[in-house]
């Protein structure tokens, strides 16, 4: 019989379960269970605490456009893609790509929502423009 | 009662020799020649043999036990071992390890020393990506494909006109200084006239950051040897005094920078400034690592030159450029000097040189200090230092 100190979870660590609920359309974050911080990427430990009791749950998927990019690529190696920095609603911030509008018309301060693309076995976290000026954005 | 600023350890050691050597195209040499070179240079300019080497720092992008292949291959027999890696800034960092090894008697005399083959090596850096997402994978970045270092800078980059209304003529301005400075340098790598127009008009690769916006990708080699203030006295060249050092590293990805307008410099600067009981105004001349464009504006507020969100109209005022009020990278910088994969030791050297009054052409007149700023990473790692002549003991 090992001791508690040999005693993994049989589902793997935190990246391993974030990726697999990814793989199923399901994106959850972390958050501490002592100090209720809400966090971005998966790990062990919260990293506002360094406690060890974290849980998932489901952010609401609103977030706003921190930072952002555009990336240039010649149009044959499929064209500018833009990368940018999402706050979520919930505090953590994370890094993506805004869809649904040109690269060059992402905005910081934009509302966006998030959407899980699942190809080939993976997820990939990816955030749609909303069209604030119709309000959609609450 | 401890010290926390470490004042105790003001002007303690000196950097007795420097050395630069291959900076800009060395064909047919690796990583380890530059460095060898370099370091031969850098013991003859402080009047000392290898064999009064017993301590040395070192870091690489590519070897993980690089310390042992420097001290294998320079035939040190090494008493104090420093092989923090924490990108760029590392050399700066070195300096306070090195100089508790040298008070604590483990050591006297410490070799920092560094090369890059990254331009001419035939290991391209497509190739050194593509293995590092293997070794040290960023599973929440990789996937977005941004253009790594350069999309993290330009994110910030992107931050900072939001908030504060930088422009990108203003983000120009810092290249067009760091020109300006290296025309008056032979050894600078670019040379040739360069305009605010040339900057804006250059080819976009993230934006807001243009490939003028950008450090040069170039080879070099480059050493100093750090000693006790009182050996120094009698070493041949005048001493450089360490006043000041302080590290501080927030984040490793872009994505968990706190804020992307303040970079850990406030703290690092804050520590080397409390550490050599100065400010901002104490400094005669700065080398701030300008990986791009952006970080000069930036390490200037954080370094406390001006207040936060002023350091646009602050460089466009032309306070960086040679005869402005604040010579700021007077080497020519990363932007046109040269940027050997990690430039932090070679702003360490050039500050050295001006202290010493040694800049020919491009020196900042008397300078008696100096504030050098390490980057690592995507503004990661901070690393500063406070050098000073006799006169600022």
């Amino acid at each position: 019989m090992s001791t508690d100190d040999n005693k993994v979870k049989p589902e793997g660590a935190a990246a391993v379960m974030y990726a697999a609920r990814l793989a199923e359309g399901d994106f959850q974050i972390q958050r501490c269970r002592r100090c209720e911080t809400a966090f971005f990427y998966p790990r062990e430990l919260c990293p506002a605490c360094g406690s060890g009791e974290v849980e998932w749950f489901a952010p609401s998927g609103r977030g706003q456009v921190y930072a952002t990019t555009t990336v240039r690529r010649r149009a044959e190696a499929g064209g500018d893609y833009n990368v940018a920095l999402i706050d979520l609603e919930e505090g953590p911030r994370l890094m993506s790509r805004v869809e649904g509008i040109e690269p060059q018309a992402v905005a910081i301060g934009m509302a966006v929502r998030a959407r899980v693309a699942v190809s080939d076995g993976q997820g990939l976290l990816l955030f749609d423009a909303q069209e604030t000026e119709k309000g959609s954005a609450q | 009662m401890t010290d926390s600023s470490l004042r105790h350890l003001r002007g303690k050691t000196a950097i007795a020799g420097v050395a630069t050597f291959g900076c800009g195209e060395a064909p047919g040499y690796s990583d380890m020649d530059l460095l060898a070179n370099a370091a031969r240079r850098a013991v003859a300019d402080a009047g000392l043999t290898m064999k009064d080497i017993d301590g040395v720092c070192t870091a690489s992008v590519l070897a993980t036990m690089w310390p042992m292949e420097v001290v294998e291959n320079l035939g040190i027999n090494a008493r104090f071992i420093d092989g923090t890696m924490i990108g760029g800034s590392s050399f700066v960092a070195h300096l306070m390890p090195a100089m508790l090894a040298l008070e604590s008697g483990q050591c006297d005399a410490v070799l920092v020393c560094y090369g890059s083959a990254q331009r001419t090596s035939t290991l391209n850096r497509k190739e050194v990506a593509a293995a590092r997402r293997r070794m040290d994978p960023q599973p929440y970045e990789h996937p977005y494909q941004p253009m790594m270092p350069l999309s993290a800078y330009a994110l910030a980059a992107s931050r900072h006109m939001h908030e504060f209304g930088t422009t990108r003529e203003q983000l120009a301005a810092v290249a067009v200084a760091a020109r300006q400075w290296a025309q008056r340098n032979p050894d600078a790598f670019m040379r040739d006239p360069l305009s605010v127009e040339q900057v804006l008009s250059s080819r976009m690769v993230s934006d807001p950051l243009t490939v003028r916006d950008s450090c040069l990708v170039t080879d070099g080699g480059g050493a100093y040897v750090l000693v006790r203030a009182e050996r120094a006295r009698d070493l041949p060249k005048p001493p450089v005094y360490v006043l000041g050092s302080g590290t501080a590293v927030w984040h490793r990805q872009i994505s968990s920078m706190p804020d992307l307008t303040v970079t850990a410099a406030k703290q690092s600067g804050a520590a080397a400034y409390q550490m050599a009981g100065m400010t901002a105004k104490d400094m005669h001349i700065a080398e701030l690592y300008d990986a791009f464009t952006i970080n000069t504006i930036l390490f200037l507020e954080d370094l406390g030159f001006c207040a936060k969100g002023e350091g646009g109209a602050f460089v466009e005022d032309g306070h960086i450029a040679p005869g402005g009020s604040l010579p700021v990278n007077t080497n020519g910088g990363g932007l046109s000097w040269g940027h050997p994969g990690m430039y932090g030791i070679f702003a360490t050297i050039e500050a050295v040189r001006q202290l010493r009054g040694e800049g020919g052409e491009r020196q900042a007149g008397q300078a008696d200090t100096a504030i050098v700023q390490g980057n690592g990473g995507t503004l990661s790692s901070q690393s500063t230092a406070i050098l000073g002549s006799a006169a600022a003991l």
